[in-house]
């Protein structure tokens, strides 16, 4: 039984998320020194934590998408609504819950029209939500009529900034968020629809799954990630900072499902491995700061250790590897 | 009433009123002004700060927004050829490209003046380049470093802006040679911000943590006013004063960073003027007078804002500008 858990814990994606904490340890010999400050932990294990939640949040509403061989582009445009849309009301003199709360709705909303695109107009996913990634900041701009748009609201900036039992209150809503819907799609039958949806949406519909219904549930659940990490970002910095809030970031949330080892393809999924992927690419950001190289290696050393954590994963990788840590040798150990 | 006879009063109005006035007055002269967009707050007070220079002038100020397309604003560019209007301002928004309209504008013997970007094209094709000197922003920078560490020892961490964008590369050479002389500061560590309050705040996080929880750092140079104001927070989060324990020096200077001066959390920024208009249009005034050539390339000054110069009424002055 012990033996079995071990196991479990040998797979790639915590593997890399180790070597690359021991590179940042090498490369910088305080990297897992953590003190406890004003409060709070204090060091850069915790900025890790910290500045990974944000796409380790995406992450968990794009897992369930790309589950479905389906992409959401828009989530890096959707934190910029959501953080300008709780900016500007509570700048406007809303409490910050009902702010808070809009801005959520504002995502969900968002979600479900990237639902509805796919799910009842059958657009292929990765234009259907090419609309809302092009079409989202620009919203983001009207609301924040092209300001960044400050606050001082000490709920906006304890989402962004706070901490609880001394961990940042970010990493601790990814980290509810995670466990929430882990279980949510595996102590039901959810996930395995998602799978079967994903694996043949036409065989799934003729099983007797409502497969509209779970796109568009998925596509929700995704934008209303994108709302929380939005409203993280924001609170981070004390402003909607509409060109630039959630930039590029769908492209790291996709990339974290990927190293997840969940398909571009479909069917087979991991919600805890999707921010185990979303880990690996903060420690790899965080490590380059401390490192110390001049910023112009920044994408070049990401880029080569990425290229190294997908040749881990390869099939190639998996069919060379020794024998027990291939997943055969876990169904061996039954 | 039709262009023609707007324009025809316009003129008669610029003669009757040029004789009464002194003689470098553009009083009524229509210019065309084109703009690129408004991608940036900066950008936006420009355009406003222009269009006050303007009415301050009784200038007929025609504005086009090219919405970041170049072939919008040789479409404007030519509009103004056609309404044969006395000067054009333009901001270009690329370099290369311009020299097809340049020409069309000194055949009809209009003036132009660059605005905050220069291009690829002969120098005769255009009167006047009005710019900032980003490499003296970042040598003000550092020259107040200089005279505020008054030959202390002092570890300087860098916020770089975009990696490879000329901001970034001028005023990193320009903050290098303003501190070239004092050897008691050292750049220790250099990151790119990418010129934004959230990577300004990760990045500084970084630098605190690799430099003993802050207390090697002994000021932060950052680019851009807004990884300034995130680099504040991050110090605020360690546990340290921003302004005190950790001098802040940056550029720009937009309203939000006179906020943190007032507050005393930021020292010093220097400023990247809106007001690239008034020297042009003073250029432009000379030169309609009595063909004064101007220099070929004017350049802003780079101010020196600290808690000194009332950055409380700076904020004042700037919020409403659309930074």
């Amino acid at each position: 039984m012990i033996r079995r858990s071990l196991l479990k814990l040998a797979n790639p994606q915590l593997l890399a998320l180790v070597g690359v904490l021991l590179i940042n340890w090498l490369l910088f010999p305080n990297f897992f020194r953590v003190t406890w400050q004003d409060g709070r932990f204090f060091g850069s294990l915790i900025d890790v934590l910290n500045r990974g939640a944000p796409v380790a949040i995406l992450a968990v509403g794009m897992v369930g998408v790309i589950a479905t061989k389906g992409v959401d582009l828009s989530v890096g445009a959707v934190m910029a609504v959501a953080g300008a849309v709780a900016a500007t009301m509570v700048v406007a003199g809303y409490p910050a819950p009902i702010a808070v709360v809009a801005a959520l709705v504002v995502g969900l909303l968002c979600g479900l029209w990237n639902g509805i695109l796919v799910a009842v107009l059958d657009i292929q996913p990765i234009i259907a939500t090419l609309v809302l990634m092009v079409a989202g900041r620009g919203i983001a701009q009207l609301i924040t009529e092209g300001f960044i748009v400050t606050f001082n609201d000490p709920l906006l900036i304890y989402i962004g900034t706070g901490s609880f039992l001394g961990f940042p209150m970010a990493a601790v809503i990814a980290l509810v968020l995670t466990i929430i819907v882990t279980l949510v799609v595996r102590r039901t039958a959810i996930g395995l629809f998602i799978e079967a949806v994903g694996v043949n949406r036409a065989a799934a519909s003729l099983a007797g799954i409502r497969s509209r219904m779970l796109l568009l549930l998925v596509y929700s659940l995704s934008g209303l990630c994108a709302a929380i990490a939005g409203i993280i970002v924001a609170g981070d910095i004390r402003g909607a900072d509409a060109n630039n809030a959630g930039l590029w970031l769908e492209l790291d949330a996709i990339l974290a499902v990927v190293i997840g080892g969940t398909s571009l393809l479909g069917g087979r999924f991991s919600v805890p491995l999707a921010v185990v992927g979303a880990l690996i690419i903060q420690a790899m950001n965080t490590g380059i700061l401390v490192s110390g190289f001049p910023p112009e290696f920044n994408l070049i050393v990401k880029a080569g250790l990425i290229f190294i954590v997908l040749v881990i994963q390869s099939p190639l990788a998996s069919r060379l590897a020794p024998p027990r840590l291939k997943p055969a040798a876990k169904v061996a150990a039954k | 009433m039709s262009i023609i006879t707007k324009l025809a009063i316009a003129a008669g109005l610029a003669t009757a009123l040029s004789t009464a006035a002194f003689a470098q007055d553009l009083t009524g002269k229509v210019i065309g002004f084109s703009q690129i967009g408004s991608e940036s707050g900066w950008r936006a007070a420009e355009t406003s700060v222009t269009k006050q220079e303007a009415e301050a002038r009784g200038v007929d100020l025609k504005f086009a927004d090219a919405q970041q397309k170049q072939e919008n604003q040789i479409k404007a560019l030519r509009g103004f050829i056609a309404q044969g209007v006395d000067a054009i301002l333009i901001a270009p928004v690329v370099a290369t490209g311009w020299e097809d309209v340049l020409k069309e504008a000194q055949e009809a013997e209009i003036p132009v003046v660059l605005l905050d970007r220069g291009v690829d094209a002969p120098e005769d094709l255009y009167l006047t380049s009005v710019a900032s000197d980003q490499v003296l922003e970042g040598r003000v920078a550092g020259e107040w470093l200089v005279n505020q560490v008054a030959g202390k020892d002092c570890n300087v961490v860098e916020l770089q802006g975009t990696v490879g964008s000329s901001p970034a590369i001028n005023r990193k050479q320009g903050f290098e040679e303003g501190i070239a002389s004092a050897a008691n500061i050292k750049i220790t560590q250099s990151q790119t911000g990418d010129f934004t309050r959230s990577k300004g705040k990760e990045v500084m996080e970084a630098f605190l943590k690799s430099s003993n929880g802050g207390a090697d750092i002994c000021a932060v140079y950052a680019h851009n006013d807004d990884m300034a104001v995130g680099a504040i927070q991050a110090i605020k989060d360690a546990g340290l004063k921003p302004g005190t324990d950790i001098l802040v020096v940056s550029i720009d200077a937009v309203p939000d960073i006179f906020t943190a001066i007032a507050a005393g959390e930021a020292n010093a920024t220097v400023e990247l003027t809106p007001n690239m208009a008034g020297p042009a249009f003073d250029a432009l005034a000379a030169y309609l007078a009595d063909g004064t050539e101007p220099e070929k390339f004017i350049i802003t000054e780079s101010k020196l804002y600290t808690s000194a110069d009332d950055p409380a009424g700076e904020y004042e002055r700037r919020k409403g500008l659309g930074y």
